[in-house]
């Protein structure tokens, strides 16, 4: 650990169980533990269902563990977490907000005039490519257009921890391939830690230090691999061909594929059972 | 392709777009006189029902004692802004019923919005009250307009009162679902970005609910304008529905029919202006292609 304001992240044994409002109790993580440097990119991979975005919900403070605990920056987890920034899968954009009031709103929450905090926002608009659609609404602009927002959006308030969630999985596979080059780019300019939850494992493994696969639900770590390509990686799609991210694939989905043979199988027998019921 | 038609589109003849251009000014055409034809024969539908009505009138097919004719009609809205009505100038009964309609819209949506968004903020007062809700819903609320006199008497504020009250239900459900079906993602995106509860109300679950408010808004101006003259009918010194409750009490059918004209001219004005609003309002939403406006009552 170099600094403690530069956004590790760890979580140690921790469970969180969901009560549903009939009052049955479900667990969605047991006993994880995880460690994210500063710095580091750690992608977690796992089949449907295994508690991945949960993870992200704990280390951010939207939720919090019921058991073990969470640090972040060696400080444990109490509420939102400071200097975080979260990517959702689907746009969590203000649809009634023009583009550039949209990126504003996070230094606006954070106490900075709105003049000022215009301006940084049309900064990080035409840093991740968008001069020209400040005055846009979301609907107006493509899947890709509209990530590209989220992403000025979470990285204008210059987070030590950048939280995705399936970030990307909503865009066709060539937009996706764009903005993942994209990702990393900005990622190699400010450094923070980023987790980054995502089906795909290519993805997974093409722009992280570190993946790590999670158990069918309830999840916990079964493995991490640490990712010794080296950086810059450059285009995602012609790291694929890589010998060395071949046979990390092929060792990684060795590990994930029982978890979501096993995921896929429970599936069917619950619904098996529904339809039986 | 001629020169002549060329010429007179565009100068720059040769480009390829002409052939778009001639395509888009026959479609452009063609809308317009498929306007034209919609408006004729709705003007066409119009005449020949009143012109029936009115022949029917003369011929004695149809009773004017019992049905009013359009001249009838006509007549008696001439005579009632020359002369006047019995309780004062035409004009001042108007204003009075819209004075009362506009307080109670004002008043009805103000608490609507108000209890709306508290209620589906804080569930546990949702939660206590809302059986409350459910049977002062239940219950015919024109016959709280008689509690209404009793309590308030003949004035204005009886009819407000009953106007609000109507307005009230309409704009509180929608608020409250409104608010109950904020997307989740973006209050917890906001709360991430550093927003405190109360600015998550403001910029995310207000805004979002105002497109289920300003549904409600189209259908509680015509609930206000029905508290206000229900409100007079049930006992009032001025207004439209006093006129209304004299014409009957006259035997006056073309009495009833003019001011009932006159509401549907008001509403159909008020209705305009809300529209109006709506637009400004939720200028940020697609276009939907199929925006017709209808009025609600």
């Amino acid at each position: 650990m170099t600094s403690s304001a530069s956004g590790g992240v760890k979580l140690i044994g921790v469970t969180k169980r969901f009560v549903t409002p009939t009052g049955a109790a479900m667990t969605a993580i047991r006993d994880i533990n995880l460690t994210v440097e500063p710095g580091q990119f750690v992608t977690i991979v796992g089949p449907t269902g295994c508690g991945k975005s949960t993870t992200l919900t704990l280390a951010s403070g939207l939720e919090l563990p019921s058991a073990g605990s969470v640090l972040v920056n060696e400080q444990p987890v109490t509420g939102i977490t400071k200097g975080a920034s979260f990517v959702f899968q689907t746009d969590a954009l203000m649809p009634w907000k023009s583009v550039e009031a949209n990126v504003a709103l996070g230094p606006m929450f954070r106490g900075t005039r709105k003049a000022e905090a215009l301006r940084l926002a049309r900064d990080w608009l035409a840093t991740v490519g968008l001069s020209g659609f400040e005055k846009h609404y979301p609907h107006q602009l493509s899947g890709g257009m509209r990530k590209r927002v989220s992403l000025a959006a979470a990285l204008i308030n210059e987070p030590t921890m950048l939280m995705m969630d399936e970030p990307f999985s909503a865009l066709d596979v060539q937009t996706r391939a764009i903005m993942s080059n994209e990702l990393l780019a900005l990622w190699e300019k400010s450094r923070p830690s980023v987790m980054f939850v995502t089906h795909d494992l290519e993805e997974a493994i093409a722009l992280a230090d570190k993946v790590v696969v999670i158990t069918a639900g309830p999840g916990t770590v079964k493995a991490t691999y640490d990712i010794d390509l080296p950086r810059p990686r450059g285009a995602v799609q012609e790291i694929r061909f890589d010998k060395r991210f071949l046979e990390l694939y092929q060792q990684i989905w060795e590990s994930l594929r029982e978890e979501v043979e096993r995921a896929y199988i429970r599936q069917i027998e619950s619904n098996r059972q529904r339809g039986a019921a | 392709m001629t020169i002549e038609a060329n010429a007179a589109a565009t100068p720059l003849a040769t480009t390829p777009s002409t052939d778009e251009q001639t395509i888009a000014r026959a479609a452009r055409e063609r809308i317009q006189r498929r306007r034209f034809a919609v408006r004729a024969t709705q003007l066409a539908v119009a005449v020949l029902l009143l012109g029936l009505w009115q022949v029917g009138a003369i011929v004695g097919f149809i009773d004017p004692f019992f049905f009013g004719s359009p001249l009838g009609i006509v007549q008696r809205l001439a005579d009632w802004f020359v002369n006047g009505t019995a309780y004062g100038s035409f004009w001042e009964q108007l204003w009075i019923t819209l004075e009362e309609s506009l307080l109670g819209f004002v008043f009805g949506v103000g608490s609507g919005v108000i209890f709306g968004i508290l209620l589906g903020e804080v569930p546990f007062l949702a939660d206590v009250f809302s059986p409350y809700i459910k049977i002062i819903n239940a219950l015919p609320r024109i016959v709280l307009g008689s509690i209404f006199v009793i309590w308030l008497g003949l004035g204005l504020p009886s009819k407000v009162l009953l106007a609000a009250v109507l307005v009230f239900f309409v704009v509180f459900f929608n608020a409250f679902q409104g608010v109950r079906s904020v997307d989740r993602n973006l209050v917890s995106n906001a709360r991430i970005l550093g927003a405190s509860r109360l600015q998550v109300v403001q910029h995310v679950v207000i805004p979002s609910a105002m497109t289920w408010i300003i549904a409600s808004l189209h259908v509680a101006l015509g609930f206000s304008i029905i508290g206000a003259i229900v409100g007079e009918f049930l006992g009032s010194q001025g207004g439209l529905g006093l006129v209304i409750a004299t014409a009957q009490n006259t035997f006056d059918s073309n009495g009833v029919f003019g001011a009932m004209l006159v509401i549907g001219v008001v509403a159909l004005g008020a209705e305009a202006l809300m529209t109006q609003l709506e637009h400004r309002l939720l200028a940020w939403r697609p276009k939907s292609p199929s925006e017709n406006s209808i009025a609600g009552i």
